[in-house]
C-alpha cells in the first residue's frame, strides 16, 4: 500500500506528489494520458503569476505587492470566490517561483508580445510540457512509482475515510488520496447539460482528457462543490482548429485591427474596447452567444502585418463580398456592415497601436472605440472563429488544508488541487498565469498534508 | 519551383512555431523564425543551418508526434540541412555524393591508398616501404616530398574552393549581406560554440530528454583538436620550408606536440560523440543526416588515430605502411569534406552571421 496516491499529473499532481514524497511518503502517481500527453492542460501553459517584491529576475523588476494581486483577483473574480482562500494563495504564491527553481525549473524573459504580463508573470523556458518533463524527473529521481494511461473512476470511501481509488475495475490501496484530476470542458456532454447543443461547436483548447469523471464520481459521494457550474473560459481561436489539444497556437490575434461579423454578418462588439490582451479573455464567451458559435474577424490589406501570425492562413478576396462568400456569409450583409463601419468613422483620428488611441467610430451601434480604421484597401483577408474552451470552474470545495468538503463533513484523508478545486479561489473571471498558482500553492499543500496525515 | 523541394511539412511546422512561440529562450532560430510571417525558400535554408540540433525544442513541444501537428523542429530542419549541403556542392553533380557519402569516403580511402602506395613503390628509396627509415627526410624515403605535397595542395585547394563557392551561393541566397562586425560577433559565436551551452547554460538534449554538457565537451574536444593539428601543419611548413628542418620532428617540437594534442583531443571528442550519437534519440533524428554525422566523426576518428600510431611508431619498420593509410585518410576527408558533415563549418557559419547581421 502507497501512503498517497495522486490522481492526475499535471502541475497540481506533479507538485503534491513531489512535496509528499519530501515529506517521506511513498507515492503512487495516476496519469491517465499516454505519457506523451502527460500533464494535463499544464502543458499548454508559459507562466505563473506570484506576488514578489522589487528586483526579481525574469521579470520586469518591479515589485507585485500582495495587495495588488488581490485586487487583481477580486476585479476578475466575481461574487462566491472566498476571501480567504485568495488570501491564502496570494500569501504563498511568494515562494512558488523559488519553490520551482529548486525543483529544476528554468526560467526565461516574457514572451514576444506578452509586455503586459511582464511585471507580474514568470515564463518557463520552454514553456508548460517543459515544467511537467521537469517534475516528471524530478518525481523519478524521487522514487515516486508513476503511471501512464491509468484513468481513476472513483474513490473507495468508508464511514468517511478513503481507502484508496478504482483504477478501471482494479481497486488501489492509498493512506491518503490527493485528487489533482483537472475539470471537466473535455467532456462535450456534460457541457451540454449547461449548453445545450452549442457545446458541439466548442472547441477545447486543452487536453481530450479531462473528462471530469473522479470530480463527477465525488460530486455523487456528497462533495460540497465550488465555482460556477456553467462557467467556463475561453477565448477566440480559429474554427479550422483541431477540436481538442490545439493549445496556444490556435488562438487568433486579429479581432482589434478589423471588424468581427456573426453568421448574419452583422456586427455583435465593440472590437476596439480595450487592448486585445485584456481583451481575449471575453471574446471566446462572447462568441458562444452568436448564432452557430461562430463569428467572422475581417481586415484589410495594412492590417495584416500588425498582429501575431496566425497559424492557419487567412482566407483572402479582392473585394469584401468575395471574402464573405468564400467565408459562407451572405456577400450584401457583410459588405453593407463594412460600408456602415467605414461611414461612421470619425475623421482625423491618429492611429497608435501602443495607446488606446482616438481612431473611434461616432454613431455605430455597437461602436468600435478604438484602432477603427477603414476596411478599403484589398485583398481582404478574413478568419472564422470559434470558442476555445480552456477550463471549467465547477470543482470540489476544499478547507484551508486543501481537504475536500462533503456535505457529511469535511474527508479527513482526501485533498485537492488545482483545477479541480480553482473554484475555491476563482469562481469565475480570468487572471492568466493563476490557475498554474492555485495548482502549486495547493498541490504543495496537499501533498505534505497527506504525508503528515499517512504518517499518524 | 525553389531550388530545393521542401516538404510541406516543414513550412507547416513553422507556422506552428510562429503562432506558439514558447521556444525563444532555447535558442537562436526562435527569435530569428518570429521576425518573418511567410517563410521563403532563403528563410528556410537560413532557419535550417542555425539549428544546431540540441533537441530542447522537440522534448518542450506539445505538438510534437504523435500530436496531430507533428511538430519536430530538430528533424524537419536536420533535413533541410542535409539538403543544403547537397545543393550547394559544386559541381552539380558531384551533390549526389551527400547522400552517396559513404561510397566517396571509401573510395577515397582506397583510391588514396593505392596512389602513395604505387609512388612510394615507383619513387620511394627501394626498401623504404617497410624498413626502418630514421633521421631527417625519413618520411620522404617512402613517398617524395613533391609527391606527398602537391596531391595535398590540390585537394585542399580544391575542397576549400568548393566549400566558399557554396558559401557564397548560400549567403547570397539568404540574404546577400555581409558586414565585419557581424563577421567577428559570428566567430566569437562559433569559436565558443555558444549556442551548444544551452538556453540557460544547461547544454544540449543528449543523448535523451535531459540536459547535458556531453555534447559541448565533446563538440569543443573535435573542434579545438583540428585546429590544433592544422596549426601543427603549419607549424611544420614553417620548420621544414623557412628553417630548413626535415621531419620526422622530435617529440617536444611545436608540430609534434600540437599534432599530438590535436589528434588525442580529436579521437576522444569524435569517438564520445559517436557513443553519444549512438545512445541518442532518434525521435527528434534525420536519418541521413544521422548517416553524415557518423561518416564525418569516424572519418575524423580515423584520420587522428592513424595519425597518433605513425608518430608512435615512426621509427619501425611500420612506419611505411602507416604513412601510406594516414595519407590516404587524409586525402578521403579532403575530398570528401565539401559532401559532408564537415561543410557545416562554412554553412552553419554563414547562418550565424546572418543571425548577427538581424539582430542588431
Amino acid at each position: 500500500m502507497h501512503d498517497v496516491v495522486v490522481v492526475g499529473g499535471g502541475n497540481a499532481g506533479l507538485v503534491a506528489a513531489i512535496s509528499a514524497r519530501e515529506a517521506g511518503a511513498s507515492v503512487l502517481l495516476l496519469e491517465r494520458a499516454p505519457r506523451w500527453q502527460r500533464g494535463g492542460n499544464s502543458r499548454h501553459t508559459r507562466d505563473i503569476r506570484y506576488a514578489h517584491a522589487p528586483g526579481e529576475p525574469y521579470t520586469t523588476g518591479e515589485a507585485y505587492p500582495t495587495e495588488e494581486l488581490l485586487q487583481d483577483l477580486l476585479s476578475v473574480g466575481g461574487r462566491t470566490a472566498s476571501q480567504t482562500m485568495a488570501e491564502l494563495v496570494i500569501e504563498e504564491s511568494q515562494t512558488v517561483a523559488e519553490w520551482m527553481s529548486q525543483h529544476g525549473v528554468r526560467w526565461q524573459q516574457p514572451l514576444t508580445g506578452t509586455l503586459h504580463l511582464g511585471r507580474t508573470n514568470r515564463f518557463f523556458l520552454g514553456g508548460g510540457k517543459a515544467l511537467v518533463n521537469t517534475y516528471y524527473q524530478m518525481a523519478e529521481r524521487l522514487g515516486i512509482e508513476i503511471h501512464y494511461e491509468a484513468a481513476v473512476t472513483d474513490v473507495t470511501l468508508q464511514d468517511g475515510v478513503a481507502t484508496g481509488v478504482v483504477l478501471g475495475d482494479r481497486p488501489i490501496e492509498g493512506r491518503a488520496v490527493v485528487l489533482t484530476s483537472g475539470g471537466f470542458e473535455a467532456n462535450i456532454e456534460w457541457l451540454k447539460r449547461y449548453w445545450g447543443d452549442a457545446a458541439d461547436n466548442y472547441v477545447v483548447r486543452g487536453t481530450p482528457h479531462n473528462d471530469g469523471r473522479v470530480l463527477s464520481a465525488m460530486l455523487d459521494k456528497g462533495a460540497c462543490t465550488a465555482g460556477d457550474p456553467k462557467g467556463f473560459h475561453a477565448v477566440a481561436v480559429d474554427a479550422r482548429a483541431p477540436k481538442f489539444d490545439g493549445g496556444i497556437a490556435t488562438r487568433l490575434d486579429s479581432v482589434p485591427f478589423g471588424i468581427v461579423v456573426n453568421k448574419p454578418g452583422r456586427r455583435f462588439y465593440d472590437e476596439g474596447q480595450d487592448f486585445w490582451p485584456k481583451r481575449y479573455a471575453i471574446w471566446g464567451r462572447l462568441i458562444a452567444e452568436q448564432p452557430e458559435q461562430i463569428a467572422y474577424s475581417i481586415v484589410d490589406a495594412p492590417k495584416l502585418d500588425r498582429f501575431l501570425t496566425s497559424l492557419y492562413r487567412p482566407y483572402q478576396d479582392s473585394t469584401v463580398g468575395g471574402l464573405a462568400a468564400q467565408l459562407g456569409l451572405d456577400p450584401a450583409a457583410v459588405e453593407c456592415a463594412v460600408r456602415e463601419f467605414n461611414d461612421h468613422i470619425v475623421p482625423g483620428g491618429q492611429y497608435d497601436a501602443a495607446r488606446l488611441d482616438t481612431c473611434r467610430t461616432d454613431g455605430l451601434d455597437p461602436p468600435k472605440s478604438h484602432w477603427a480604421e477603414p476596411i478599403d484597401t484589398p485583398p481582404f483577408y478574413g478568419y472564422a472563429l470559434r470558442p476555445g474552451v480552456t477550463f471549467t470552474y465547477l470543482g470540489l470545495a476544499v478547507d484551508e488544508y486543501a481537504r475536500v468538503r462533503t456535505q457529511q463533513g469535511t474527508l479527513t484523508n482526501v485533498y485537492a488541487a488545482g483545477e479541480i478545486m480553482s473554484g475555491n479561489v476563482l469562481s469565475s473571471g480570468y487572471l492568466g498565469g493563476f490557475g498554474l498558482t492555485i495548482g502549486t500553492v495547493f498541490g504543495r499543500m496537499a501533498g505534505g498534508e497527506a504525508a503528515k496525515h499517512a504518517a499518524n | 519551383m525553389p531550388p530545393i523541394d521542401f516538404a510541406s511539412q516543414t513550412i507547416w511546422q513553422l507556422d506552428v512555431c510562429n503562432a506558439c512561440r514558447y521556444c525563444e529562450g532555447y535558442c537562436a532560430v526562435f527569435p530569428a523564425l518570429e521576425k518573418r510571417r511567410n517563410f521563403t525558400y532563403g528563410d528556410v535554408i537560413y532557419l535550417a543551418n542555425l539549428c544546431h540540433d540540441c533537441r530542447a525544442c522537440y522534448y518542450a513541444c506539445m505538438y510534437a508526434p504523435p500530436h496531430e501537428f507533428g511538430v519536430n523542429i530538430p528533424q524537419t530542419l536536420a533535413e533541410v540541412r542535409q539538403q543544403t549541403y547537397a545543393h550547394y556542392a559544386l559541381p552539380r553533380i558531384a551533390g549526389r555524393l551527400v547522400t552517396q557519402h559513404w561510397r566517396l569516403l571509401i573510395l577515397g580511402t582506397l583510391l588514396g591508398t593505392a596512389f602513395f602506395a604505387a609512388l612510394a613503390i615507383l619513387m620511394g628509396d627501394s626498401g623504404g616501404l617497410t624498413a626502418a627509415s630514421v633521421g631527417p627526410g625519413a618520411f620522404y624515403k617512402v613517398v617524395p616530398y613533391s609527391a606527398m605535397v602537391l596531391p595535398f595542395l590540390v585537394l585542399a585547394g580544391y575542397a576549400l574552393a568548393v566549400l566558399l563557392m557554396g558559401a557564397f551561393a548560400f549567403v547570397r541566397d539568404v540574404g546577400g549581406e555581409w558586414r565585419w562586425s557581424a563577421l567577428g560577433q559570428a566567430a566569437g559565436d562559433a569559436f565558443t560554440l555558444r549556442y551548444l551551452q544551452g538556453g540557460t547554460g544547461d547544454g544540449c538534449y543528449y543523448p535523451a530528454d535531459r540536459t547535458s554538457h556531453a555534447r559541448l565537451i565533446l563538440h569543443m574536444l573535435v573542434f579545438y583538436g583540428f585546429l590544433s593539428a592544422t596549426a601543427a601543419t603549419i607549424a611544420a611548413f614553417v620548420l621544414q620550408d623557412i628553417l630548413g628542418e626535415l621531419p620526422p620532428y622530435p617529440l617536444w617540437s611545436v608540430p609534434v606536440v600540437l599534432g599530438s594534442l590535436g589528434g588525442v583531443a580529436m579521437i576522444v571528442g569524435s569517438t564520445g560523440l559517436l557513443a553519444l550519437k549512438w545512445r541518442s534519440d532518434r525521435a527528434p533524428a534525420d536519418p541521413g543526416t544521422v548517416a553524415l554525422d557518423w561518416m564525418f566523426l569516424v572519418s575524423l576518428d580515423v584520420v587522428s588515430i592513424t595519425g597518433m600510431l605513425l608518430v608512435a611508431a615512426r621509427e619501425t619498420s611500420a612506419m611505411g605502411v602507416l604513412l601510406i593509410l594516414h595519407l590516404a585518410t587524409v586525402a578521403a576527408l579532403f575530398v570528401s569534406a565539401p559532401y559532408g558533415k564537415f561543410a557545416h563549418l562554412v554553412y552553419r557559419y554563414a547562418a550565424l552571421v546572418q543571425h548577427r547581421l538581424e539582430s542588431r
